[in-house]
């Protein structure tokens, strides 16, 4: 935090008219201010940016905590897991970070699979989680920043996109039907950092592509191409959900003949 | 058999009236009119033409609709060939859509992008192009279940039934090749599909696919092969064949449904010329502005989405276009390991067996006009179009025929039917096999039925009258409903119609009963043992008495 006082100003008519000025006071407050200012954000910046571990232990504590009030019910209140649900120690931040944050743990019941809702933690609460899960073993790390931005290659990652995710997420990222009740869900609308994280740890029914396997610019490139289907509509107009041919002969059957029949009708129509 | 204008007088070529003097306009055109006839004889034509009779019914114009999107594809078609180039040379993709630059592909896709993102209408084309396309197999099936349900294939027009079936394969060819040129990785997908098909066939399989794709799937010469099927071969015979079907419906004239003054040897309605034509004209431009209107709001086949077509990936949710889902919903609802060892080679028939179901099941509707009059023995002409309901066998059977088509179509979209209503995808499958076989008898039971009873409604509606909801006292106390009489032009509908009866069994000239003969009784009893007779003239004057 730097702020241009007045300081400049003053120094050379202090010299000028010795201590007693009037605007002394003003400049030892000026100064004063500043300091006592310039010293507090200087301390408040190196305390986060130097010492992660004193706010991430107790970031951590706090998670233990609200690990075992919500969801030490399935995965044990050593998180090393039961019949209800699978240990949770080499998990990874990244995938507290990817089940907390899409709303898809805690779960609403057991069924085919955890589905997506609203989050039912604050960011914080997330965040706490995570640094609770992460403390328990080494595992994925939350993705930095920088893969995050949607500015990488579309094409290389429609590319990707297509070998990689398609034949379970369709090509549209529309989702698709998995076996027994189970599915791919929609990606339009999942936030960068959840798809990245999904990829990392593979969630439910989704395999794991690792950073040998899909480095983390391929990564990146895939997210590209995802948000840039879900920011350019359709040149075409409609789109009917993206879902190919069947939603297409619907419409043509339903919307389409419908209309011109509902014509031949009208125009063999007789008055009475 | 004469053709009968009950509405208007029809106007013939001769342009002007006798009165008054001719005015310079009406003189020009007799004077190219007669010029014209003068050289071509054309007015004999035109006079026959202009003076055919229509029958005026709305399920009657969707052959037309067929028509009129037929010609909206040949216009968007023609548009398309100009800038697509049929090649499966490897490109890089240097055009305006972003996801896709740089990246290999065939000319042909390449190409069907350009015309998608960087030709000045080409979008529209393609879309008014597919939609119709879509618009037009949609018409002629329907088109086809109204000549069903109303017998319209009887004689004379057994022929014009198989003609019109052959237009509806070809539909359905040009539909698949059409869909196959982008070279995107859908199409690839679907010709994929045909070649696993091919390659199931035994003994022969493998070489016919060879042949087909010019080497392994997919090779570098499908997408020309198909071009030259798509733009010339199939649409020359289906146009030829479109007009022996237009001149065959010309020459048999058209049905209509019973009614006072119509009969088996007359045609009611309203000439073509001007009314007829005129409003032929205008629902030209109906269809072909639904079919635009449609193309420039929805979007068909994104291609931009599916990429090249690359034979490792599939996408989720891949589906042929929805006149050849029919035939990937057989493949779906085949059940798990229909295979066996023999001669050390393992044979699979789960895509044999779909194929010859299929296969019979469209044998059956292209000959089913000769199976019927077989089994009738009825050799009369019918110009008077059956009401579904006086049919009840015949409805039933296409009511059958309906569910199974049905069923197979959305088992093609088994997995979307999952998702969408929170199915698992294996009980779908498994509630449509079951409804393959049992929703097909139950469509077939419940409609022999229904028709029976609406039958026996229309029956009892004739002897009996309308119920009018008067209740009068009568002086001995009894109380009575007033029925209503029906006027003859209500009454006319519901009595006009034959009735059959099942063949008896008789000898033949040599004084046997052939096993045809006996086979022929008992499709004749499964057809007719179950019937309601029309109301007989007798029936009908007793029934006014009381």
């Amino acid at each position: 935090m730097r702020t241009s006082s007045p300081k400049p100003n003053s120094a050379p008519r202090q010299r000028a008219t010795g201590r007693r000025s009037p605007l002394a006071t003003v400049a030892l407050i000026a100064i004063g201010l500043v300091a006592t200012g310039g010293a507090y954000a200087l301390a408040s910046t190196t305390a986060t940016a130097t010492n992660p571990a004193i706010v991430h232990q107790a970031s951590a504590d706090e998670g233990k905590k609200l690990f075992a009030a919500n969801c030490a019910n399935c995965h044990g209140l050593d998180a090393a897991g039961t019949d209800e649900g699978p240990s949770l120690h080499g998990v990874g931040a990244a995938s507290a970070d990817f089940q907390l944050g899409t709303g898809r743990m805690p779960l609403a019941m057991q069924g085919p699979q955890g589905e997506k809702k609203t989050p039912q933690f604050t960011a914080e609460q997330i965040a706490d989680l995570v640094a609770y899960v992460a403390s328990l073993a080494p595992g994925p790390a939350l993705p930095e920043d920088r893969y995050l931005q949607a500015d990488g290659s579309a094409s290389k990652g429609a590319e990707l996109y297509r070998i990689n995710c398609a034949m379970c997420h369709n090509v549209a990222g529309a989702g698709g039907a998995l076996t027994q009740g189970k599915f791919a869900p929609a990606l339009a609308g999942v936030e960068a950092r959840h798809i990245y994280e999904a990829m990392v740890t593979g969630p439910q029914n989704m395999p794991v592509f690792s950073d040998l396997n899909i480095t983390p610019q391929q990564k990146a490139d895939i997210i590209t191409y995802l948000k840039f289907i879900e920011n350019n509509p359709s040149v075409g107009g409609a789109d009917l959900g993206s879902l190919g041919p069947v939603s297409e002969g619907l419409f043509i059957w339903i919307f389409g003949l419908g209309a011109i029949v509902a014509m031949t009708v009208w125009i063999a129509a007789r008055p009475n | 058999m004469t053709a009968a204008g009950t509405t208007t007088a029809a106007t013939t070529a001769t342009p002007t009236s006798t009165d008054a003097p001719p005015t310079a306009g009406s003189r020009f055109t007799g004077a190219v009119a007669n010029y014209i006839d003068e050289r071509t004889s054309i007015s004999g034509l035109v006079k026959e033409l202009g003076r055919k009779i229509f029958p005026d019914h709305w399920s009657f114009m969707l052959g037309e609709v067929a028509i009129y999107s037929f010609i909206a594809i040949l216009l968007s078609g023609t548009f398309l060939t100009l800038f697509f180039d049929p090649s499966m040379v490897e490109v890089h993709y240097e055009g305006s859509y972003d996801p896709l630059k740089g990246i290999e592909m065939s000319a042909a896709y390449a190409s069907a992008l350009d015309i998608t993102f960087d030709i000045r209408g080409g979008l529209l084309m393609r879309q008014v192009h597919h939609w119709a396309a879509l618009l037009f197999v949609a018409s002629i099936g329907l088109h086809m279940l109204r000549v069903f349900f109303t017998g319209a294939f009887r004689k004379p027009r057994e022929l014009n039934w198989v003609i019109g079936f052959v237009l509806f394969v070809l539909a359905m060819a040009e539909g698949f090749t059409g869909y196959s040129l982008p070279d995107d990785l859908l199409s690839g997908n679907g010709l994929r599909i045909i070649d696993g098909m091919v390659k199931g066939i035994p003994v022969i399989g493998t070489w016919t696919s060879w042949l087909l794709f010019g080497g392994e799937f997919p090779g570098t010469v499908i997408v020309g092969r198909l071009y030259v099927l798509h733009i010339m071969l199939l649409p020359a015979i289906l146009i030829a064949a479109l007009g022996v079907h237009l001149l065959l419906m010309v020459i048999n004239k058209h049905t209509q449904f019973a009614g006072p003054g119509r009969t088996n040897s007359n045609v009611v309605g309203v000439p073509v010329m001007p009314v007829f034509a005129a409003k032929a004209g205008g629902f030209f431009f109906i269809v072909f502005g639904t079919i635009v209107l449609i193309a420039s709001t929805v979007t068909i086949n994104p291609i931009w989405n599916y990429g090249p077509y690359d034979p490792s990936p599939v996408s989720a949710g891949t589906q042929p276009d929805w006149y050849i889902g029919f035939a990937d919903g057989a493949l779906r609802l085949v059940p798990p390991g229909w295979e066996f060892v023999l001669f050390d080679h393992t044979w699979t028939i789960s895509v044999l067996a779909p194929m010859a179901v299929l296969g019979g099941f469209l044998v059956l509707v292209m000959f089913y006009p000769f199976i019927e009059a077989w089994i009738t023995g009825d050799k009369r002409e019918h110009h008077i179009a059956d009401r579904p309901r006086n049919a009840p066998t015949r409805t039933a059977i296409g009511a059958a025929g309906v569910t199974f088509y049905a069923v197979l179509w959305a088992a093609a979209s088994s997995d979307i039917i999952a998702t969408h209503f929170k199915l698992t995808i294996e009980g779908v499958t498994y509630a449509l096999q079951a409804l393959l076989i049992f929703g097909t008898l139950a469509a077939y039971l419940i409609t022999k039925r229904v028709c029976l009873a609406l039958q026996a409604k229309d029956r009892e509606i004739v002897l009996h009258g309308v119920e009018s909801g008067r209740i009068v006292r009568m002086p001995g106390g009894e109380y009575i409903e007033v029925h209503e009489k029906l006027d003859e032009y209500d009454r006319w509908r519901l009595v006009d119609f034959e009735d059959y009866k099942p063949l008896m069994i008789r000898p033949n000239a040599k004084g046997k009963i052939t096993v045809g003969q006996r086979v022929r009784a008992v499709f004749s009893r499964w057809f007719f043992e179950d019937r309601i007779s029309p109301v007989t003239k007798g029936e009908l004057e007793s029934g006014e008495h009381h």
